[in-house]
């Protein structure tokens, strides 16, 4: 059982790191889609990688410690992220260490390391990156705690094995509160990926751009670590949105039986999922950056609102 | 001999740790300067690490108490040692051997000023003295002598460059607070011991007060204590009074003396006072928590490094008062259980921030030190030019920004295990307002971060704004030593929760009667587990050998399979090869963001150039809006006041014997 | 809980969040088109608890909701809009996150309110007049902090919805009388607006409201 459990996590660990850069090709595919382009391909990401990974990497002159182990840390991060979140099943030996408190921790710590960094350099984008990075952060961050809080005083626990199994197998019962948080938990989602409307990861217009700005000196192996991390953390937050709010078909760790219904069912929710996200985006445009901490703040509200109603309607 | 050594007690030797400090201060007076920081200091810290460890034999030895032959004639000095005691003396033995180690080095500076250091030394040892004296007062008297002289002492080390006059002002803004605190607490003492004259902390916790007494004794108590800890509206003196002091004054003060407030908070309300009222915890709750938001909020904007701490000193009490207003909620709703979970998480959380605050405050006397420079518009780039700061300072950043595996991160997430685990309340409004301080406390922690990005990041990273950055030097050894000690206690507190839990339990069973120990400890050290294991567990220790394996793999796979070279060039310009490190973001401009969405929160007033202007000059002030909505007024009415009393002056000597006169036979007449 | 119950409390939460997104709204087009899906998912909470419930008449209440506020007045206000040449976004008199925050605070209130009134009420939807009260309230609020005209009646019709829902909830709805008659008042209402609209701009030039104020006299 014991050895059962931790082959689970394994497999996750290595499925996560797998799926993610797949996940960020197709939400791309479907972009092109929508947008009436070809598209480059569902396996750009790893050719993105793969190129990235055998370049000579250039560092700036005054880069410290601090700028190079960055990339590590952020990318160390969100694979723990992405590996401890029940995305094909529940009970895994990590996810007892980490509960959803600690997630949107180390959620924290990677964004406070990658707002570090991006100040590392002394380029005006890199501080502008990181101040922007921050102000989307500091209501982000909140608004998903409060949505975790949600699901949270639902099943009694903050941890997300007992969540995702209190969601999903108690029978089917309707909780309106999860409907605020859902709406909350898709403007972080867009919010903390650096999706339209906040940000876009598809341009490098110095005016627009978050994300960007900070990992502008970045190359190479770096740059790799970084943006894989990002596709990671896509994955962790999609595989989230499901164990809150779509949590069927994960399986419990150790039940090898139903884990290839439990892996199918995962790629037909990221199939949809992924094209979802690509659908928002071609239909929405950017907002200004002074517009964003309005968009957040209501992400906040309606998140706090969803707590609110679960203590109200007791559901 | 032996006989002597068992028969000593936690309470003794923390008694002559008291008086070894003063010994110390006195022999400063005497000895060549160049002794006092390499003999005198070290010596403190020693004897801080010996009260320290008398403070957590403390924890584990049952409540012992002593009087001593000194005092008025009818009150003797009472001495108390119980676990709420034992546990901040650890917390000012803990942090005060760092600070004070790191003085040692610090203070070498001073030594050929004539006769400041022999006073400094003094007062500082007088001052750590004085507040092991506030904790282990035992009756109204000695707490009070203990706690002036803590002010009186704090006052002096405040003011030790008294030459300058935003200095004077500074510390006289904060004596006159700390005084009206003080008065406050005089009362509340008066009021509690219930007209029977004695005023033995044993005789108030045997008598009984009605709802109404006992509330005006718990709302004084707030007041005086929470003028000390810097509460809203009492905080004004945090901010002035932090960044005249030198460093390790100002570690001391924020990460210490602070804590004897919230001391005294949990003293007299949990302890004390033998009832308590919902709404009492309702209102602190409240305060706490616009403490928190408003400290955090004005720490995001700061230019000033110690004024940012200072703020961020006030966002700290306010999640501590916060913790305590949970506890006093909980508690008299008779859940005693989530009670003990609120107040562990507060007094984590004061542990924690006594570590990462001095930390900080010491790492930012050495940027001061090192750059003599206050403004961090003027700084950047340190992490090359002080390395070990530069680390110790992150560590404390992370800590501070509540950042797993440090120790803000545990006490944050205990307290919002606190909130979460609350029961259905017997009042429909109260069950509501929870959620609501819980997204408030998600806020502060996220805006902490914010304002500890903006202080490395502006301080440690980027490129030297303007100032020569050849003359910055690292810290010296002594100073390493002390910086070494708190990140190390950041770290271990962090790593080590179940254990540091498991000590806090006994001051949990002292205050409300119930502990976390039996069920955070049943899954061994590895496991925080606050309730039971499939409601919420945390495990700082696998999260980091976690994180840490998948580096190292990481790493080590990149290392393996990567082809390519790594060279040095200049960093990209985008295009643009007129760039200078005066693009960066300013400690200004990475707060603009702030400013604007909370513009009508602050009193700002901004000079622009005009678009012609050769020198052009740019001025931005953000001014504290309660200074016009609350000091102002108080202080017009103040002196409105003491224009009438004024009134009573006529300079001559009859009138004045008048005046003695008819008091004489008033007071005569009234007594009879 | 049987699924329909369950339902109810998901329409009623459903309701709030549109009284939030109509709140937060800057764009009249969205916010008529909000108050549409209001009226939609009245008519199927009306229509879940008169199956629910077996009252019939709540089926008619939940067919005249459905003619007039999901397809009559949205197409009366949207024609309003193409024919005044609106084609401003909203202006709103306090920032949006504020308004919000006052929002939630009214929620919070509403249903401390609402509580005495729902344990008296015997009905299996009295969990819900907290939100439909909330949502009166909230309408409220956007009525107040709107500076033009038709947001403001958008507001007002938003404000009959959330009162249609707490009658349904507390009593299953009111007698078929008073509905008819609302319903009428509402229409007329509706008109009596889309006159006065095309009057106040004649007189003003513009929809504004604060150009009302110069009707006081000095």
């Amino acid at each position: 059982m014991k050895t059962s459990t931790l082959l689970f996590q394994f497999l996750q660990n290595g499925l996560v790191l797998l799926v993610a850069p797949l996940l960020l090709g197709w939400v791309n595919q479907c972009r092109a889609w929508l947008q009436n382009r070809s598209g480059a391909g569902l396996l750009q990401p790893y050719r993105l990688l793969f190129k990235l990974f055998h370049k000579d990497a250039v560092l700036a002159d005054n880069a410290s410690v601090l700028f190079r182990s960055t990339p590590y840390i952020l990318f160390g991060c969100m694979w723990l992220a992405a590996a401890l979140v029940p995305v094909v099943a529940t009970d895994l030996p990590l996810s007892a260490a980490v509960d959803v408190i600690a997630l949107v921790g180390i959620f924290a710590l990677a964004r406070v390391f990658i707002a570090l960094a991006g100040m590392d350099i002394g380029t005006a984008f890199g501080s502008m990156g990181a101040r922007r990075e921050m102000l989307v952060s500091f209501l982000a961050e909140p608004a998903l705690l409060m949505v975790f809080f949600t699901a949270a005083s639902i099943s009694a626990s903050t941890s997300l094995t007992t969540i995702v199994e209190t969601l999903a197998h108690r029978g089917f019962v309707i909780y309106p509160s999860m409907a605020f948080a859902g709406v909350a938990f898709l403007m972080v989602l867009l919010a903390e990926n650096a999706r339209i409307p906040v940000d876009n990861p598809a341009t490098h217009l110095e005016l627009t751009m978050i994300h960007e700005a900070m990992t502008l000196e970045y190359s190479a192996r770096h740059l790799a670590l970084i943006e894989w991390a990002s596709s990671l953390k896509l994955l962790a937050y999609i595989t989230i949105g499901f164990a809150l709010f779509l949590p069927f078909g994960i399986t419990k760790a150790g039940n090898w039986a139903a884990l290839p219904l439990a892996v199918a069912a995962l790629a037909l929710k990221l199939a949809a999922a992924g094209a979802g996200l690509a659908l928002l985006e071609a239909l929405s445009a950017k907002q200004r950056v002074f517009r964003v901490p309005e968009f957040l703040g209501t992400a906040f509200l309606l998140a706090v609102l969803a707590i609110l109603i679960h203590y109200l309607l007791g559901a | 001999m032996a006989d002597l050594l068992t028969s000593l007690l936690p309470i003794d030797a923390a008694g002559l740790a008291t008086l070894a400090w003063l010994a110390l201060g006195l022999l400063g007076l005497f000895i060549p300067r160049r002794l006092i920081t390499a003999i005198l200091f070290p010596a403190g810290a020693a004897v801080a690490l010996l009260l320290a460890a008398a403070g957590l034999w403390g924890l584990n030895t049952p409540t012992q108490s002593t009087v001593l032959p000194l005092g008025l004639p009818d009150l003797p000095f009472h001495l108390r040692l119980d676990a709420l005691s034992a546990f901040f003396l650890l917390l000012l033995g803990a942090a005060a051997t760092g600070i004070s180690l790191y003085a040692a080095g610090y203070f070498r500076s001073l030594a050929n000023k004539d006769g400041t250091l022999n006073l400094l030394c003094l007062q500082y040892h007088v001052f750590l003295a004085s507040m092991a004296w506030v904790l282990l007062a035992d009756d109204a008297y000695l707490f009070m002598v203990a706690w002036e002289t803590m002010a009186l002492s704090s006052y002096f080390l405040v003011t030790t460059d008294h030459v300058i006059p935003d200095i004077r002002r500074a510390g006289f803004l904060y004596l006159l607070i700390a005084h009206i605190g003080a008065i406050a607490i005089l009362l509340a003492f008066g009021v509690m011991q219930g007209g029977h004259g004695d005023y033995s902390f044993a005789a108030m916790r045997a008598g009984h007060l009605d709802a109404f007494r006992a509330s005006m004794a718990f709302l004084l108590a707030l007041f005086g204590f929470g003028a000390k800890a810097g509460l809203l509206p009492l905080h004004a003196w945090l901010p002035e009074a932090h960044p005249a002091a030198p460093s390790p004054v100002s570690a001391m003060m924020s990460g210490i003396m602070l804590k004897t407030a919230i001391y005294g908070m949990l003293r007299v309300m949990f302890d004390l006072l033998d009832e308590r009222l919902w709404w009492w915890g309702a209102l602190m709750l409240v305060l706490g928590l616009s403490t928190a938001l408003f400290g955090v909020l004005f720490a995001a904007v700061q230019t000033d490094i110690k004024r940012l701490l200072a703020y961020s000193s006030i966002e700290n009490i306010g999640i501590i008062a916060s913790g305590i207003g949970l506890g006093i909620l909980f508690h008299a709703y008779n859940e005693d259980a989530v009670a003990a979970l609120a107040l562990t998480a507060t007094l984590y959380h004061a542990l924690n921030h006594a570590f990462f605050k001095s930390l900080l405050f010491l790492g930012a006397g050495s940027v001061l030190h090192a750059t003599a420079e206050r403004n961090m518009a003027k700084l950047g780039g340190l992490i090359h030019r002080m390395p070990w700061v530069a680390a110790t300072a992150l560590i404390g950043t992370l800590a501070i920004a509540g950042l797993p595996p440090f120790n803000g991160f545990v006490s944050e997430w205990l307290m919002l295990q606190a909130y979460l685990l609350t029961p259905a309340l017997p009042a429909p409004y109260l069950n509501m307002m929870l959620p609501l301080g819980a997204a408030a406390l998600a806020l502060a922690a996220a805006l902490a971060a914010y304002a500890m990005v903006k202080f490395y990041g502006i301080i440690f990273l980027g490129r030297p704004r303007g100032l020569d950055p050849g003359a910055a030097h690292d810290a010296g050894a002594w100073e390493r030593l002390g910086l070494t000690w708190l990140a190390a206690g950041c770290v271990l507190l962090g790593l080590f929760p179940a254990s540091v839990i498991l000590q806090l339990d006994a001051v949990t069973r002292l205050l409300t009667g119930q502990a976390l120990g039996n069920s955070a400890a049943h899954s061994g050290w590895l496991w925080l587990t606050p309730v039971a294991e499939e409601r919420a567990s945390y495990s700082p220790m696998i999260l980091l050998l976690v994180i840490a394996g998948g580096l190292a793999l990481t790493f080590l796979a990149v290392r393996k399979f990567y082809h390519g070279r790594l060279r040095r060039g200049p960093a990209w310009d985008c295009g643009y090869p007129q760039q200078t490190a005066r693009m960066q973001d300013s400690a200004e401009g990475f707060g603009q963001p702030i400013k604007q969405i909370f513009e009508q929160f602050f009193g700002i007033s901004r000079e622009l150039p005009s678009p012609f202007d050769a020198q052009p000059h740019y001025r931005g002030e953000i001014r504290d809006r309660l200074w016009e909505l609350f000091y102002r007024p108080l202080a017009r009415l103040v002196e409105r006041i003491s224009m009438l009393v004024g009134a009573l002056q006529h300079g001559r000597i009859s009138i004045y014997l008048l005046y003695s006169f008819v008091t004489l036979i008033a007071l005569l007449a009234f007594i009879r | 809980m049987p699924i329909a119950q369950q339902l109810i409390n998901l329409f009623a939460a459903l309701l709030l969040l549109i009284a939030f997104a109509m709140l937060s709204q800057r764009r009249i087009l969205s916010l008529i088109n909000l108050f549409a899906l209001q009226g939609l998912i009245l008519t199927l909470s009306i229509a879940d608890s008169a199956w629910l419930t077996h009252q019939h008449h709540l089926y008619y209440s939940a067919a005249l909701t459905l003619l007039l506020k999901v397809l009559f007045l949205p197409w009366l206000l949207h024609r309003l809009i193409r024919k005044l040449e609106i084609k401003w976004d909203v202006e709103t008199l306090i920032n949006i996150p504020t308004t919000m925050l006052i929002g939630i605070v009214l929620v919070v209130f509403a249903f401390n309110l609402a509580l005495p009134i729902s344990l008296l009420s015997g009905t299996i939807l009295r969990n819900t007049l907290g939100i439909a009260m909330a949502s009166v309230l909230l309408s409220f609020l956007m009525m107040i902090t709107r500076r033009k005209a038709i947001p403001q009646v958008i507001g007002f019709l938003a404000m009959e919805n959330g009162l249609f829902f707490a009658a349904t909830s507390a009593t299953y709805g009111m007698p078929m009388v008073v509905e008819l008659g609302i319903a009428l008042d509402v229409l007329v209402g509706a008109f009596i607006f889309g006159i006065f609209f095309f009057h106040i701009r004649e007189t003003f030039d513009s929809l504004e409201i604060r150009h009302m104020e110069k009707l006081k006299e000095d």
